[in-house]
Formats: structure tokens, C-alpha cells, sequence
């Protein structure tokens, strides 16, 4: 089952320059079998693991792009089954809701992003620059990541109140506001209400993801420019900034795709109120709540090609990057 | 070799020294005092929500719904907690959420850290595109199978029960465990396994009797992100169960309507007396394990 390995390669080469033929046969017959062997063995280990994948993605990945061509519905008996080719789709383009959701998600992700990132990039250089309680300050920063974003949805939720909140009652006594705010029912400010949870929530990932980057660039490259009296302004934009960029853009694309695909939020704060929703959330809505099985698959599958356009985005950037 | 004038010379000098350092360590503190604001203003940031939801649990209702706002609880009650803990629905939330995150995580170590070791010891054709399979299952995005899984999972029979979230959920925690149990199989040293083979065990005996004791850090990272990971989903378990008695902690906290709270006013003492009763054991195992878990998280994602 399958060739010899780049490595075994190498060893008959190495071998062939031997002159004793009759040795290097049988050494490399003997490779060979151990080879398979190995070979055979590592499928099979590696079958449970294909095995759910197929089942738990692949398979569904394929079965709701074979949905989207129909209208199923999840409540049989309504109306049977059948192939309406692109009708799905066509109803995707012009429907407005599912336009309006595609907004929200991606103002929601440049803004998220952005902030996260010039965030985390700060506390990153911070924290890397080797203060005391530096130990701490990492531990501290993961603990947001670990609590469950429905948690700190409701957390967040509290202390917006417009009557109760926390966050009303400060500002108005900071003489920042004069009169309580409905942060999340009012239109204006909904948006970035949710945004400041995710900020609040995942700038310490970015900022960890950013400061092991940080962590490999060597210092004597900083030694040196203190040496040559490089301000550490442009020690920033021309030692730190080239050197972290693998980092920078694997941390972009793992926040952009979190990003476009958020639900928990936005559903703890809005439920499926129309005008603040996302693509995840109004996909769910139709799937589960209208039970429109047909359709959601072809949302699904417009949801997927919208994350994918932003990855090959990122990836030709990446491309142009390194020329 | 000093002379007496030398000496009397640094004695004169020791003072002004002294004086002079003093003065380049207040500038110095004095220069780095935005520095220091800045860090305590992300302390800050980080933490008082978390505060906020300590005080407010501890705080009884009467105090809870008036203005102005209290800060420090001025009589502090353990209602909320007792109300919280003595509620049936989420008493069998918490079980729900332990057994689903439990049996997800064993599953996903016991076969990730079989492929893990294919993928890490072995040298195949297809091993690569595996591994890039792998990869991209770990981003894959949820919501573009919500439809497929739930068809399927009503065809099979597991609406509405916590084996539709245990299958479901194999989906992000299989290929990341996969992925860094790898990471971690690749990094260890050859001549172990080669001892092994040299004694004549086999491939599976020298697999769980030797590589799986040696990646235990590794299972341990491992495990850890694939709990924390299911034991927070919220978009199948919303979507996937539907009486409470199948409600894991998420879907129970954001449905939570109290005992003994009125209808009116939602019970936010009692549902922040839940979050701080569900974060404390993550943040307690976080704080523990940071660095199993930075482990983890850079094998998924800078390496990545």
C-alpha cells in the first residue's frame, strides 16, 4: 500500500552507491515490508479519527449542499420533498434580512478585529517588555478565554441595564453621560455594545497568540539598535512589526473566521430581533425555529463561501506579503 | 591599593551618589508612570466584570434592583447561592455539562491520540494532506452544517438528548486534538521507540506502554481545551435539545428564570450567582494549568 517514503528514498540512495548488490537487495526488500507494515499500521490508527470526521463534517458538509437544491422542510408531511434546483439561492440574493445580517456580521468583524488586535498588540508589548507580576498578567489574561462567551454575554448583559447597570451609573457620575442609556435596545449604540463584550472577552487571546510570537524574536536584534540609537518607535516598526507578521496574520485569520461565524452573542443580547442579527444567528432561526430545512442549507452554503472569500483574501495577502 | 585621601575622596562622594540614584530611580518611576497606568487600566478592564458578577451574586435583591447603584454589598447574602444551587434545572444542567464535556473529551483523546501517533511517528503517503484535513476541520465554521447534523440527528433518533451533543460535538474537538496531540507525538525522541522495538514489542504495545505515558503533558493540554470547548458550546446545544432536563449550563443560563424570582424582573442575582459558581472551577483549572494550556494554544495556532 502506497510508495516508499521521501526518507527510505534517501536510503537507497545512500545504499546504491555500495557496491555489495546482493546486501542492498535484501536490506532494501527488508525496508520495504517494515515499510508497509508501518504504512498499514498508520491507516488504521488513523481510521477512527477519518472515520468521525467523515461522519460528523464531511458527510453533513455534503448533505447540506445537497439540501440547499431542495426545499426540505424538518416537519415532514407539510409538503414532500423535492428538487427546486437554484430557486434557494435566487431567494438568498434578494432576501433583505439575510443582506442586513451579512452587514452587521462584517461591521461586527472589522470592528472587533481591529480593536482586538491594536488591544492585544499593546498588552502583548506590554507584557513582553518584562515588568514585575509579568507571570500573573499571563495568567490573568487567559481567564476571559476560558469562561463560556454565553457567561460573559450575560455578565455584560447586567451591567448594560438601563436601570440597574452598572456602566449607566458610572458614566453618569463620571458627569459622562447625563440621562441612563438603553445600550442594547437602542439601534445606535447595539452594535458596539455587543462588540465591547467580544473586545472585552478575546483581546487577551489576540494578545497571547501576539506575545508568543514576540517571545521568538531574538533581543539581541534590539540590543544592536539600541547600540546604533534607533528610537524604539521605528525599532517597532522595523524589527518588531516584519518579524511578528506570521504571527500577526495566522492571529488576523483565526479572529476574522471566529468573528463571521459568532452566535452566542448576539443571541444572548438580541435573540432574533431583525435588525441585530448575524448570518449564524439568522441561519439557526430558519433551520431550527422555522424548521425551513431547504433554504437554511442554501444560507448555510452562502455563509461558507463568505468565510471562504475572506480566507483567500488573507491568503493572497500573505502571498504578495512575502514576494 | 588605597590610599587614605582615596578613601576620605569616596566617603565625601557616597552621599552624593546616593542622592544622585535616588533622583534617576524617581525619574525613572516618574517616566514609566503612564506605563504603569496603562497596566492598571487593563487590569482593570479584565477584571471588574468579573467583579461586577461576584458582588451582584452576593448581593440580595432588595439591593440588587435600586438605584444608586451599591458597589461593595453593604449586606452580603449567600441566597442567590443557596436559590442557584438548590434548583433542580440547574443542578441537572451542571451534570448535563459534565457528562457531555467527560465523554467528548475522553473520546476526542482516545482517538486523537491514536491518529496523533500515526501522524507524529510515521512517514506515509497522505500523511500531509491528512494533517492539512485536520487543519481545516479545526476552522471549520458550525453553522454551515446546523441543518445537515440536525436532519441527521432526527433521523437517528437523538433530538432532544445529550448523545446528539457528544456526537455533535466531535466536530471541534476531534481535529484539534488530533493536531496537537501530533505537535506533541513529533517532539519526542526517537530512540525510546526504537528501545522499544529493539525488545521486540509490537507497534500498539510500544504506542500505550511507551509514547502515550511520555505525551501525557500532551493529553492533559489537550483534554483541557477539548473540555473547555464543550463544555461552552451554546449553537448545538441550543439548537439540538429542547426540554430543560437536556439543557447543558449555557442554554440553562441564558433560559434561567429563578425559583423564586418574579416574572417581571429577570433573577440577575441568582443567574450571576450561577456564573461565578460555573467560572470559578475554569478559572481555578486555567490559573493551574496556564501553561498546558499556552502549550496547547500555540501547537494549534502559531505553528499552525
Amino acid at each position: 500500500m502506497g510508495a516508499p517514503a521521501p526518507i527510505l528514498l534517501h536510503v537507497d540512495e545512500t545504499m546504491s552507491t555500495i557496491q555489495a548488490s546482493a546486501g542492498r537487495r535484501r536490506t532494501r526488500r527488508r525496508g520495504t515490508r517494515l515499510q508497509r507494515r508501518q504504512t498499514r499500521l498508520a491507516w488504521m490508527m488513523l481510521a477512527p479519527a477519518l472515520a468521525v470526521v467523515a461522519f460528523v463534517a464531511i458527510y453533513p458538509l455534503g448533505q447540506t449542499i445537497y439540501q440547499s437544491f431542495t426545499n426540505q422542510q424538518f416537519l415532514a408531511g407539510i409538503e414532500p420533498t423535492r428538487f427546486v434546483g437554484l430557486e434557494n439561492y435566487r431567494e438568498v440574493v434578494r432576501d433583505s434580512f439575510f443582506r442586513d445580517a451579512v452587514v452587521v456580521t462584517i461591521k461586527f468583524t472589522v470592528i472587533t478585529v481591529l480593536f482586538e488586535f491594536v488591544l492585544g498588540m499593546i498588552i502583548a508589548l506590554v507584557v513582553n517588555s518584562g515588568f514585575k507580576g509579568r507571570g500573573v498578567m499571563r495568567a490573568v489574561m487567559l481567564v476571559p478565554w476560558a469562561i463560556p462567551t454565553v457567561i460573559s454575554a450575560q455578565m455584560w448583559k447586567w451591567m448594560y441595564d438601563d436601570v440597574f447597570g452598572v456602566l449607566n451609573d458610572g458614566l453618569m457620575r463620571l458627569h459622562i453621560i447625563s440621562e441612563p442609556v438603553a445600550w442594547i435596545s437602542q439601534p445606535s449604540t447595539a452594535l458596539w455594545a455587543v462588540a465591547a463584550v467580544d473586545i472585552w472577552k478575546t483581546t487577551p487571546f489576540v494578545a497571547l497568540l501576539l506575545l508568543a510570537g514576540l517571545q521568538v524574536i531574538p533581543s539581541e536584534l534590539y540590543e544592536a539598535a539600541d547600540v546604533d540609537g534607533v528610537s524604539k518607535w521605528h525599532q517597532f516598526w522595523r524589527i518588531t512589526m516584519p518579524l511578528l507578521q506570521p504571527a500577526i496574520l495566522v492571529t488576523l485569520i483565526f479572529r476574522t473566521l471566529d468573528a463571521l461565524r459568532v452566535f452566542d452573542i448576539f443571541y444572548v443580547f438580541f435573540g432574533s430581533r431583525l435588525d441585530t442579527q448575524t448570518m449564524a444567528v439568522y441561519d439557526q432561526n430558519t433551520i431550527v425555529s422555522i424548521g425551513d430545512v431547504g433554504y437554511g442549507a442554501a444560507v448555510s452554503v452562502a455563509i461558507f463561501l463568505i468565510i471562504g472569500l475572506f480566507v483567500v483574501i488573507y491568503v493572497t495577502f500573505m502571498r504578495v506579503e512575502q514576494q | 591599593m588605597s590610599t587614605v585621601a582615596e578613601r576620605a575622596l569616596r566617603a565625601e562622594a557616597r552621599p552624593r551618589i546616593r542622592r544622585r540614584v535616588r533622583r534617576r530611580r524617581v525619574r525613572r518611576f516618574v517616566r514609566r508612570l503612564p506605563f504603569y497606568a496603562l497596566i492598571a487600566l487593563i487590569f482593570f478592564y479584565a477584571v471588574f466584570p468579573f467583579y461586577w458578577a461576584i458582588r451582584s451574586a452576593f448581593t440580595p435583591d432588595g439591593d440588587l434592583f435600586r438605584t444608586p447603584v451599591q458597589y461593595v454589598p453593604t449586606d452580603p447574602t449567600l441566597t442567590n447561592f443557596r436559590e442557584v444551587l438548590s434548583s433542580g434545572e440547574f443542578q441537572r444542567a451542571l451534570l448535563n455539562s459534565t457528562i457531555v464535556a467527560g465523554s467528548v473529551t475522553l473520546m476526542a483523546l482516545a482517538i486523537g491520540a491514536l491518529a496523533g501517533y500515526a501522524l507524529g511517528r510515521f512517514r506515509f503517503r497522505g500523511r500531509s494532506a491528512t494533517l492539512y484535513l485536520m487543519l481545516s476541520m479545526t476552522t471549520f465554521p458550525q453553522i454551515a452544517i446546523l441543518g445537515a447534523l440536525y436532519t441527521m440527528i432526527n433521523r437517528f433518533g437523538l433530538f432532544n438528548s445529550l448523545g446528539a451533543l457528544i456526537f455533535s460535538y466531535m466536530i471541534f474537538t476531534l481535529p484539534f486534538t488530533v493536531w496537537v496531540l501530533t505537535s506533541f507525538m513529533r517532539a519526542l525522541p526517537r530512540d525510546l521507540e526504537e528501545a522499544a522495538y529493539v525488545d521486540g514489542a509490537s507497534p500498539l504495545q510500544t504506542f500505550y506502554r511507551v509514547m502515550l505515558p511520555l505525551v501525557a503533558p500532551g493529553l492533559v493540554t489537550a483534554g483541557l481545551l477539548a473540555f473547555i470547548a464543550a463544555w461552552n458550546e451554546f449553537l448545538y446545544a441550543l439548537s439540538f435539545t429542547q426540554t430543560t432536563d437536556k439543557h447543558t449550563v449555557p442554554v440553562a443560563i441564558t433560559t434561567f428564570t429563578g425559583k423564586s424570582g418574579s416574572t417581571f424582573q429577570i433573577p440577575w442575582g441568582q443567574i450571576m450567582a450561577a456564573t461565578v459558581v460555573v467560572t470559578l472551577p475554569l478559572i481555578v483549572a486555567t490559573l493551574v494549568l496556564q501553561r498546558r494550556i499556552l502549550a496547547g494554544l500555540t501547537a494549534g495556532a502559531v505553528k499552525g
